[in-house]
């Protein structure tokens, strides 16, 4: 089996209409490991994935993936470097038009000639690796949160990717979803022979699942390497960041406005005495 | 440059900046037809989408047509009868009908109808799978989304409305028997035979031409708008959409009938 490729960012600089969100990126993530990219709302996590992804052209610098540069390939090469990532979008990105089997079969339809009772017993599979199965003929808006990205996570295995990205897979789930979508993310790397990017801002996540963490901030990356590393770091922003402590700011703190709006309010206290409870 | 320089230069920069937006907008525009009209062709996988749409923009259409199509019908014979009888010229009001419906109104209403109801949706599907990142999953499982999305909708246009072009005039011209003859008292047969007899093959050509001109029109702006509405200068998620749709349904109107001069022109 060949070994999952590792992904190398070379003097990377990532952005829209020439105006970079985050620059001078040299960064490694190794093989069969999961790496996950932390940072503040903003710092270019997601666009950094999409750049990868080649969703979007980087402004300057290369991006490698099994040693070969993702932007400079073209043609078949690049299809077939497409066909080996799989994505985990933040909502799922079921298309909505189609039923859940119809959205994992899509990709098998396009670029495999399977017959369609392989095609069923591939995505039967997939369906019951994430827990998904009986929900074959339902529409994406007909699942919960959760449910939606875990279909959108066997969507994005159904072609046996060598490379899985995952963005913001937690986010708007609650504690105990969280820990079971981290359990399952941990469940496909011992299952697949894969290297999976986790772009995140939950802490907790990443500590369950990272085997090497990217923090971006600041425009630029500002550390990488494994969590104890990351734990033992003294650098002031790394501190803040893990200790989610707020940023000192020089405005003033919230007073009372010289006018309230309880004033402009007088028919509803009439009308609704809300009373106070201990 | 001094600032009173810029002050005075800044109209025309400002002119000049809208008119290489406008060429940009057109040339992305055309390469983005081309696009897809050249993946309609892209292999035997296209035609159960293209069914689907030629099922959502054709068929379920029809009866708004069928409606916009018979009250267009009576009021053009109402009105073309009442201004023919004031010279005696009665007996012309088929061909009347027939030549106004089949050469002009028929393919603008019917393009102007099909827009409101059929490419708004267009702009509005593609758009929201374009700001719930749909089509960025279509793209990274190589998926080409232009061959997904938009030459079905392509086809489907290119298919239907010449069909219901026709569908619309062959309502509209019973629609003006039904006033003029039924209601006002024309002569039936002199009302046929003159529908019969001032219409050529080129009129029911060019009717066609313009219908087919219109789809692509239509379907491309439409689209378009959608796919791109990312792109919007201020306005992003669901008011871009909606921007978009609204952008998307004015723009086509106005070259639905800048394009039926032009086409006019030349074919007649």
């Amino acid at each position: 089996m060949a070994k999952a490729p590792g992904i190398r960012l070379e003097n990377l600089s990532v952005g829209y209409g020439g105006i970079p969100v985050a620059s001078g990126l040299d960064l490694t993530m190794p093989g069969g490991k999961v790496t996950v990219v932390v940072g503040g709302s903003g710092c270019g996590k997601s666009t950094l994935i999409k750049h990868i992804l080649r969703l979007h052209e980087p402004i300057e610098g290369a991006i490698y993936i099994g040693g070969h540069n993702v932007h400079s390939l073209s043609g078949k090469a690049a299809r077939c470097m497409k066909q080996q990532m799989g994505v985990l979008f933040q909502d799922g990105a079921l298309l909505g038009s189609l039923t859940i089997f119809d959205n994992l079969a899509l990709p098998l339809r396009e670029h495999t000639r399977l017959k369609e009772n392989n095609i069923r017993e591939i995505i039967d599979h997939k369906l019951k690796l994430v827990g998904l199965s009986g929900s074959e003929e339902k529409y994406p808006t007909e699942l919960s949160g959760g449910m939606r990205k875990r279909a959108g996570l066997a969507r994005a295995l159904v072609m046996d990717p060598q490379v899985l990205f995952c963005d913001e897979p937690t986010s708007g789930l609650d504690p105990i979803l969280s820990a079971e979508l981290d359990h399952l993310l941990l469940d496909m790397m011992a299952h697949f022979d894969m290297t999976m990017v986790v772009v995140s801002h939950d802490l907790a996540s990443m500590r369950a699942i990272a085997d090497h963490v990217v923090v971006l901030g600041d425009g630029r990356s500002l550390f990488q390497g494994t969590v104890e590393e990351l734990d033992a770091s003294e650098d002031e922003y790394l501190r803040r960041f893990l200790d989610r402590l707020p940023e000192e700011r020089d405005t003033p703190r919230l007073t009372m406005p010289p006018i309230g709006v309880d004033m402009f309010k007088d028919d509803c206290s009439k009308l609704l005495d809300l009373q106070h409870d201990d | 440059m001094p600032q009173a320089e810029r002050g005075s230069l800044a109209p025309f920069a400002a002119l000049g900046s809208a008119f290489t937006g406008f060429i940009g907008e057109l040339g992305a525009l055309t390469i983005f037809f081309l696009d897809s009209l050249r993946l309609v062709f892209a292999g035997w996988g296209q035609f159960p989408k293209v069914v689907r749409q030629i099922y959502f923009i054709g068929v379920q259409s029809i009866s708004v047509i069928a409606l916009i199509g018979g009250f267009a019908g009576m009021v053009m014979g109402m009105q073309l009868y009442f201004a023919l009888a004031i010279f005696g010229a009665d007996g012309f009001l088929g061909a009347g009908v027939g030549l106004s419906m089949v050469r002009e109104l028929a393919p603008v209403l019917t393009a102007i109808m099909l827009t409101g109801r059929a490419g708004s949706a267009m702009t509005a599907e593609i758009g929201v799978m374009r700001i719930s990142e749909q089509i960025d999953a279509l793209n990274i499982m190589d998926i080409n989304p232009v061959r997904y999305l938009v030459a079905p909708k392509m086809a489907a246009s290119i298919i239907s409305f010449p069909i219901l072009t026709a569908f619309f005039n062959l309502i509209a011209i019973s629609g003006g028997w039904l006033t003029g003859v039924k209601l006002l008292g024309a002569n039936e047969g002199v009302y046929w035979s003159r529908v019969q007899d001032s219409l050529n093959w080129s009129d029911i050509e060019g009717g066609f031409i313009k219908s087919l001109v219109f789809a692509c029109l239509v379907c491309t702006i439409c689209c378009f708008e959608g796919y791109f509405t990312h792109t919007r200068k201020g306005h992003v998620g669901p008011e871009g959409v909606s921007q978009s749709t609204t952008t998307a349904v004015v723009k086509s109107c106005v070259i639905i009938l800048a394009s039926d001069y032009v086409l006019t022109s030349l074919l007649w």
